[in-house]
This record gives C-alpha cells, sequence and structure tokens, in this order.
C-alpha cells in the first residue's frame, strides 16, 4: 500500500539517509526507531508525501508519488491516517470539528461516520472535552484527538509519529491498545518511537516488526531489543 | 437555468461547516467590504455620468436635427428665397422670422429697449426640412442669392455632441478602470488571507483536503462581502444622485430616469461575480503554489 524504493533524502547538502526501502502491506504492523534527528520523522513523511525524496520511489497504492497530481495526493491522504509529532489543528474549531474535520473535507458529513463520533471520542476517552478548543486540551489529550482524527476516515493505513511523546504510561498503554485494535481489524501500523517500554508492550501484543534508523540506513532490530 | 439557480442559491446558502474552517479574519474582510463599498459609489456615478451624457448628446443632436436657418442681407431678398424654398423638394416648411420675434430672440443679450431698425440686422428664414438635397440647396442658392449663408447649424451642434460623447466614453472607461481595481484589491485581499491561514491550510491538506474544498470556503466569503460591500455602495451612491440639483435643459442634472434606476442594481451583482472569479482564480493559483 506504502512502498519506499530506495528512497535517499537530503536536507540542507546533509544526506539523511540513502537506499531505504519499506514496504507497509495491509495488516502489518511496523515500529519505527532511532536516536532523535536520525529522520523518523522526515521518513514518516515521506509515507504520506508530505515531503519528496531526493531519490527513489515512493508508491501510494500502487501510484508513483512523483508527478502524481495533488488532488490524487488529497485522496490518497485520505486513505492514510497520520498522528503527528506535534498535532496541529484547527485551534478556532472544537475539539469535535476538529476531528470531523477528514470527512468535512471529503464531502462526508451527515454519514454514518459522523454518527460514529461520539464513539470515536469516547473511544480515545475525550467526550468531556467535545466543546473544548485544541489549544485548551492538555498535550495527551491532544495526542488522542489526533489519534482520533487520524482514524475518522476508516484508513488503511495509521502512521504514528512518538504517539506516547506527551503521555503517561497507563495511557500510552491505553493508546498502543488502540492502536493495535485497529491493526486486528486489518489495518497497517507504523509507530515511529524511542519508547522502549511501548515497543517491547507492542512486541509481546503483536507481530511487530522493529526497525531502526542508525547511520542513515534502516535497519531491522528484532532480537535487541 | 434553473440548475444554475439552484447551484447560486446553494452558494448563498453556503455549508457552515465548510466555510468554519478559515478563521474568522477581520482586516481583509474590512479591506474588501470598504473597498467594494467605494467603488461602487464611483461606479453609480460614472454609470449616471454615461448615461447622462448619453442622452444630453442625444437630445442636442436630436433637437436641431431637420432645422436650418438662411440668412439674407436684406428683406428685399426674402421673396425670392421663400419661393426658391417652396419649389425644393424636402423642405417642410421655410418661415419669415418677423422682426418682434427677432427681438424676443434678441433681448436675453441686449435687452429689450434695443432699437432694431438701427441695427443692421439680416433677416432670417427657418427651415425644417425633411430629407431636403442641402448640398443642392446650398448650390442653386449660390447661383441664384450669392449673398445668402444657409446655416444648418452642424457648426456648432457638432462639437457639442462629440463633447457630450466623449464624456459618455469617459463614463464607460471609468467603469472600466473601477472593475479593474476591485478587482485587483479583492485579489491582493484574498492572497493576503491566505497566506495569514498558511497553517489552516497545511492541516486541511494534511487530512485530505482538495484545493477546491480548501479554495471555495475563501471564495464564498469573498463574494459575500464584495456583495454586501458592493450593495451599500450602490444604495449610498443612488442616495447622494437624489439628493443632487435637478438641473436645467442645457445641463441636465447627473442621474438616472425611469427603467434607469434598474441599472445601477446591477452592480452588487457584477461585483459579487467579479469578486467570485476574482477570488477562484487567485486562491486556485496560490494554492498550487503552496506545497
Ligand atoms: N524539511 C525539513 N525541514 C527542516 N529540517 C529538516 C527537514 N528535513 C529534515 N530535517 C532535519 O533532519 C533531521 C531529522 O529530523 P527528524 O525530525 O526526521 O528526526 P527524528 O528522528 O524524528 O527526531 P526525534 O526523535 O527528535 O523526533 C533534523 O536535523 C531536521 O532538522
Ligand atoms: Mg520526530
Amino acid at each position: 500500500m506504502i512502498e519506499l524504493e530506495n528512497i535517499a533524502y537530503s536536507y540542507g547538502g546533509r544526506a539523511l539517509f540513502h537506499d531505504v526501502s519499506l514496504t507497509l502491506g495491509p495488516g502489518s504492523f511496523h515500529i519505527l526507531t532511532g536516536a532523535s534527528g536520525t529522520g523518523k520523522t522526515t521518513l514518516l513523511r515521506l509515507c504520506y508525501g508530505d515531503l519528496t525524496p531526493t531519490g527513489g520511489t515512493v508508491r501510494l497504492f500502487g501510484r508513483d508519488l512523483a508527478g502524481m497530481e495533488r488532488d490524487r495526493l488529497a485522496l490518497s491522504r485520505r486513505r492514510i491516517g497520520v498522528v503527528h509529532q506535534e498535532a496541529r489543528f484547527l485551534d478556532h474549531l472544537p475539539l469535535r470539528d476538529n476531528v470531523a474535520l477528514p470527512l468535512a473535507m471529503a464531502d462526508r458529513l451527515g454519514g454514518e461516520e459522523e454518527a460514529q463520533l461520539g464513539d470515536l471520542l469516547a473511544w480515545v476517552g475525550l467526550t468531556g472535552q467535545i466543546d473544548q478548543r485544541p489549544p485548551e486540551l492538555s498535550g495527551g489529550e491532544r495526542q488522542r484527538a489526533a489519534l482520533a482524527r487520524a482514524v475518522i476516515m476508516s484508513p488503511e493505513i495509521v502512521l504514528a509519529d512518538e504517539p506516547t511523546g506527551n503521555i503517561d504510561w497507563e495511557m500510552s498503554e491505553r493508546l498502543l491498545q488502540l492502536l493495535i485494535e485497529l491493526n486486528r481489524s486489518g489495518k497497517a501500523v507504523l509507530i515511529a518511537t524511542h519508547d522502549l517500554a511501548l515497543i517491547r508492550q507492542a512486541k509481546s501484543a503483536v507481530d511487530a516488526r522493529v526497525l531502526r534508523l542508525k547511520d542513515g540506513q534502516l535497519e531491522m532490530a528484532g532480537a535487541a531489543l | 437555468m434553473k440548475a444554475l439557480l439552484a447551484q447560486a442559491a446553494a452558494f448563498l446558502k453556503g455549508d457552515p461547516q465548510a466555510d468554519r474552517i478559515v478563521p474568522p479574519s477581520g482586516f481583509t474582510a474590512r479591506l474588501t467590504i470598504l473597498s467594494a463599498a467605494a467603488m461602487a459609489f464611483l461606479a453609480v456615478f460614472a454609470l449616471a455620468l454615461s448615461l447622462s451624457m448619453g442622452r444630453l448628446a442625444a437630445d442636442w443632436a436630436g433637437e436641431l436635427e431637420g432645422t436650418a436657418t438662411l440668412r439674407l442681407p436684406d428683406a428685399e431678398a426674402a421673396e425670392t428665397a421663400l419661393a426658391l424654398l417652396q419649389a425644393t423638394p424636402g423642405i417642410a416648411q421655410a418661415r419669415l422670422i418677423p422682426p418682434e420675434e427677432q427681438q424676443a430672440l434678441l433681448a436675453p443679450w441686449f435687452g429689450p429697449d434695443l432699437p432694431l431698425d438701427d441695427l443692421p440686422l439680416p433677416t432670417l428664414i427657418e427651415i425644417t426640412e425633411d430629407g431636403a438635397d442641402l448640398a443642392g440647396l446650398r448650390a442653386r442658392l449660390a447661383g441664384e442669392l450669392p449673398e445668402a449663408i444657409l446655416d444648418t447649424h452642424d457648426a456648432w451642434r457638432g462639437p457639442l455632441v462629440a463633447a457630450a460623447d466623449r464624456l459618455r466614453l469617459l463614463g464607460w472607461i471609468c467603469l472600466t478602470l473601477i472593475a479593474g481595481v476591485t478587482v485587483a484589491i479583492i485579489t491582493l485581499a484574498v492572497r493576503t488571507s491566505l497566506a495569514a491561514n498558511n497553517q489552516v491550510i497545511g492541516v486541511l491538506r494534511l487530512v485530505g483536503a482538495r484545493d477546491v474544498t480548501i479554495a471555495r470556503a475563501f471564495v464564498r466569503r469573498f463574494t459575500l462581502r464584495a456583495l454586501l460591500g458592493a450593495a451599500s455602495g450602490t444604495v449610498l451612491g443612488c442616495t447622494a444622485i437624489l439628493l443632487l440639483p435637478a438641473g436645467d435643459a442645457v445641463l441636465p442634472g447627473l442621474g438616472f430616469r425611469g427603467a434607469g434606476w434598474l441599472l445601477p442594481l446591477l452592480i452588487p451583482i457584477l461585483a459579487a461575480l467579479a469578486a467570485f472569479a476574482a477570488t477562484r482564480a487567485a486562491a486556485l493559483s496560490v494554492l498550487k503554489e503552496m506545497t
């Protein structure tokens, strides 16, 4: 569904990585780890077409990202749910509208997905915050709101960048549970994190491939963790 | 047509959810409303100028059309001249202007006590023609009454009509300029608004918004603002024109007559259409640049 083939990415003259290949197929569960600044976020952004690689090929749902029209990219984005490291919202709208935003942009408001908005917010434990604006939410609440927004369109792939970065252990365990549930329902999940406890937890629950970014390369890091 | 109207109605009603994705912004909103109002106000005057000058030109051209004056050095020639005129096809009427009438015509300039008999005044024959061959008439007059002068009023009527026509053209040029400036200001306001909402647009794109969807929220806002501004400007402009002095026969007042009052109603509609087109084009081109 998302294929990276021999990707290279340089920024400001510095090669962040080269020859990186990665395939996110249906039902797969990947964990991406690596020291801060190695390019985890960058790799994720390449996965949803937010950045263009300086070498190699990115294919979204079988189509080459290079030369893809923006409308086609927008349609692909609707099939990929992203939880950003620093989740950004529309600060002038209440949480309810922010979570429903992908539906509004796809002209799918008023359907059954919107009817499930309440359930979705209950699932991430934000029922009480439904009318609050994003700046009034705590870091963890924002991250859970981002997860709710990422999955409201029932995407085929969920990419989560440090989803537990701002939250306590109990809450991050719950968030992982949410992602595992999504994976069990057949969605591809990729989590970028350097939270070791989270990685161990995930490995014990699902068949997760752990990948590490190091020295500009992507390597398997199964046994070491 | 029906589908078009339904579309327009849906556009005006709007989709509250889609509209709210752009935060309300005071600056560009005020800029658009105020400039649309000012431009509509000016447009009302330019339109009134065009229409009034058009009427004036037509009046001047029409009033003296079909009339001419034959000037004779003395009364003796009048008999010959009248006979000649009556024999000319296309001359509807030829009338000798009696001295009293001549006095009445001159009174406004020289006062009522003008000693007409002492003055070497020409004898005037007023001609009403209806498709006469004036060039032929002139040739025959030159043969029979060489001192007679045929005046078809062209000499002074021409420049007046030309001046009125020129003013009317000026009015249309003003309208075109006003439309151009309005489009430019709205384009600028839209571009500013899009730049100010860069973050918002980034979020919308991340959740899979297409350019047309994002543009729509901006287009509707700016179109409605232009409509609102232009409507108030038009009302103010029309009020100002109603308050102008009425004018007289020579210089009729600036304004609209009868059904002409319906024309300013077009200004807000045209402003909204122009704003729609300008906003759409500007938004889509800015979104294309923003990647
Ligand atoms: N488009 C870009 N704009 C700015 N900086 C960039 C860009 N792309 C890459 N970088 C740089 O690349 C490096 C990797 O950044 P990235 O955010 O991907 O790291 P990370 O592995 O996610 O780090 P962390 O664990 O701290 O989140 C940083 O030094 C960053 O400044
Ligand atoms: Mg990062």
